[in-house]
């Protein structure tokens, strides 16, 4: 299957974004397929974020056209289908006297909408979400008391619990322990591969997730790369230069099993 | 002891009344504390009094304002005020705390003011700011009902949102949450309970109300919704406790009232040790 003939995510054409006299980001063109799983890398400060807070509609644009599912982003209204884990969740409010229950509850206000209430149906569904995220034992834990990986898990349950067919994640790992993070990465790759979910994860180390992602993205002001794994892999030195502005490795985790992929010459035929 | 508030139509308001802010100002109080904006109902509590004291001066040279009640008058400084620390957090985006000392010190700058243009402090300013059990009129007693409906109905049509809004901004307004809207409807709720709330418990103590009993719920509840339950339930125990000594040994209620609030938050910090 082609790329063109996936439907797509997300497509921005064209995008830059200007704060103040500084440029942020410049003639950003996006084509993000459905079922593809991106990771968007850059260095600190290259304006990840703001692509990210643009495609969200919490920033608009300087100039250029954002659209979601198809739909101009001025028109999309069905912000359920979009889950975002932002990397605020790290530092939010932790003596917020809030059960893990009423935190993932959250994430079905907007797809209840206003003046109307939360169904037993509604309940159980939270419920299920949370077990997804293996916090089934702490639903009514307050969310204070839980470890930096597990509150993370708890907010990928807010997220999933309106089903959405697009979640971004951004810097989702910080703070978050080595063996957390890879159960992590894992527990994004089955909902990317069963459910067929797309998934952007915003990151300034790309490294540790090269094994799970199919598609990457490299931002620097502009987009300095967008491709398959493979193709990334195969110009990746060059790719390293011109983002970072001097040569940096790319540490791959978990040699031991399939991935010796950088180590190959590819063609990138296989995707 | 306690029938003779019964027996006594103005004692009988009073008690209704003080058990009416005793729902109101929690329950707003918690979400005031929780998005770190507990001092507000400071800023709006002394913008209230130069509304008072603004409706007292004009009160001496007309006569139609004599007969109206100062609570009118505060109320419009207090929703005005509002609105203005909406807009000044706006403006000072990264110094969202700024607009509290602005509107508070503005505040008792015109109240100081008016009261000096009105020759100096009488009793009735006594009661404003400190509270007053006697002082409930029937029109008083109205006007806090319809406060409290229409604050009910809010709570209970945005609970949700405001619950959103207030634990993360940002999926809040993803999620296609209203977040102006919402917050400008929130704030005005705490205008119009606060200079509601100053006849019993006075200006200077009625942000008492909104906090003290939620940093004491806080110790003891175990979600957000017992957090209004546990405030509730102590912010109801020391209006009435505190409005019944406050008659029988003649005190100020304002004062009885923060008192008891104070007894109970030592208390829960006693029993409860946990770090918030």
């Amino acid at each position: 299957m082609t790329k063109a003939s996936r439907s797509m995510a997300i497509e921005v054409e064209g995008l830059s974004f200007t704060y103040g006299q500084r440029n942020v980001l410049e003639d950003i063109h996006l084509h993000i397929p459905e079922g593809s799983f991106l990771g968007l890398m850059g260095p600190n400060g290259s304006g990840k974020s703001t692509l990210i807070k643009c495609i969200l509609g919490l920033l608009s644009p300087t100039t250029g056209t954002i659209k979601l599912f198809g739909k101009p982003i001025q028109r999309f209204n069905d912000w359920s289908q979009v889950g975002f884990v932002s990397q605020k969740a790290n530092s939010f409010n932790s003596g917020f006297p809030a059960t893990v229950f009423e935190v993932v509850s959250m994430g079905l206000y907007g797809k209840v909408g206003l003046l109307r209430f939360l169904t037993k149906k509604h309940k159980q569904k939270v419920l299920e979400s949370i077990q997804q995220v293996g916090m089934q034992d702490y639903v009514h834990q307050n969310i204070g008391e839980l470890s930096g990986g597990q509150q993370q898990r708890v907010f990928i349950a807010r997220a999933l619990v309106s089903e959405p067919k697009l979640l971004i994640l951004d810097e989702p790992t910080v703070g978050v322990d080595a063996k957390s993070v890879q159960n992590f990465y894992t527990m994004l790759q089955r909902l990317n591969v069963e459910r067929g979910m797309t998934l952007i994860l915003v990151t300034h180390d790309i490294g540790a997730m090269t094994e799970y992602i199919t598609d990457v993205a490299c931002l620097n002001k502009c987009l300095h790369f967008h491709g398959n794994k493979l193709e990334f892999e195969s110009q990746h030195d060059s790719m390293m230069t011109s983002l970072y502005g001097h040569d940096v490795r790319v540490i791959t985790h978990n040699h031991d099993h399939h991935d010796h992929d950088h180590d190959h010459d590819h063609d990138g035929s296989g995707h | 002891m306690i029938q003779i508030f019964f027996q006594f139509d103005f004692l009988r308001y009073s008690l209704y009344t003080g058990m009416l802010i005793g729902l109101l100002a929690p329950l707003l109080g918690v979400f005031l504390v929780v998005r770190r904006l507990a001092l507000i109902s400071d800023a709006l509590s002394h913008i209230t009094l130069s509304g008072i004291a603004f409706s007292l001066l004009l009160g001496r040279h007309y006569s139609y304002f004599a007969g109206l009640n100062p609570m009118y008058m505060g109320m419009a400084f207090s929703v005005g005020g509002a609105i203005f620390i909406e807009r000044l957090r706006n403006v000072y985006r990264y110094y969202k705390e700024l607009a509290i000392p602005i509107i508070l010190s503005a505040g008792i700058g015109i109240g100081v003011v008016f009261i000096s243009l009105a020759n100096g402090f009488n009793n009735d300013l006594f009661h404003y700011l400190f509270g007053s059990v006697a002082a409930i009129r029937q029109s008083d007693f109205h006007m806090i009902v319809s406060i409290t409906l229409f604050v009910l109905v809010m709570m209970l049509l945005f609970y949700k949102e405001w619950f959103f809004l207030s634990f993360d901004e940002d999926q809040a307004v993803i999620s296609g949450i209203p977040k102006k809207t919402l917050h400008f409807l929130f704030i005005i709720m705490v205008a119009l309970v606060i200079s509601a709330s100053m006849r019993i418990v006075g200006i200077l103590l009625v942000s008492s109300l909104m906090t003290l009993p939620v940093a004491s719920a806080m110790r003891w509840a175990k979600s957000f919704k017992q957090t209004f339950l546990y405030a509730i339930l102590f912010s109801e125990i020391s209006v009435i406790v505190g409005l019944f000594s406050a008659f029988h040994l003649d005190i100020a209620p304002g004062g009885t009232i923060v008192m008891l609030n104070v007894i109970i938050l030592l208390i829960s910090l006693l029993l409860k040790r946990k770090g918030i």
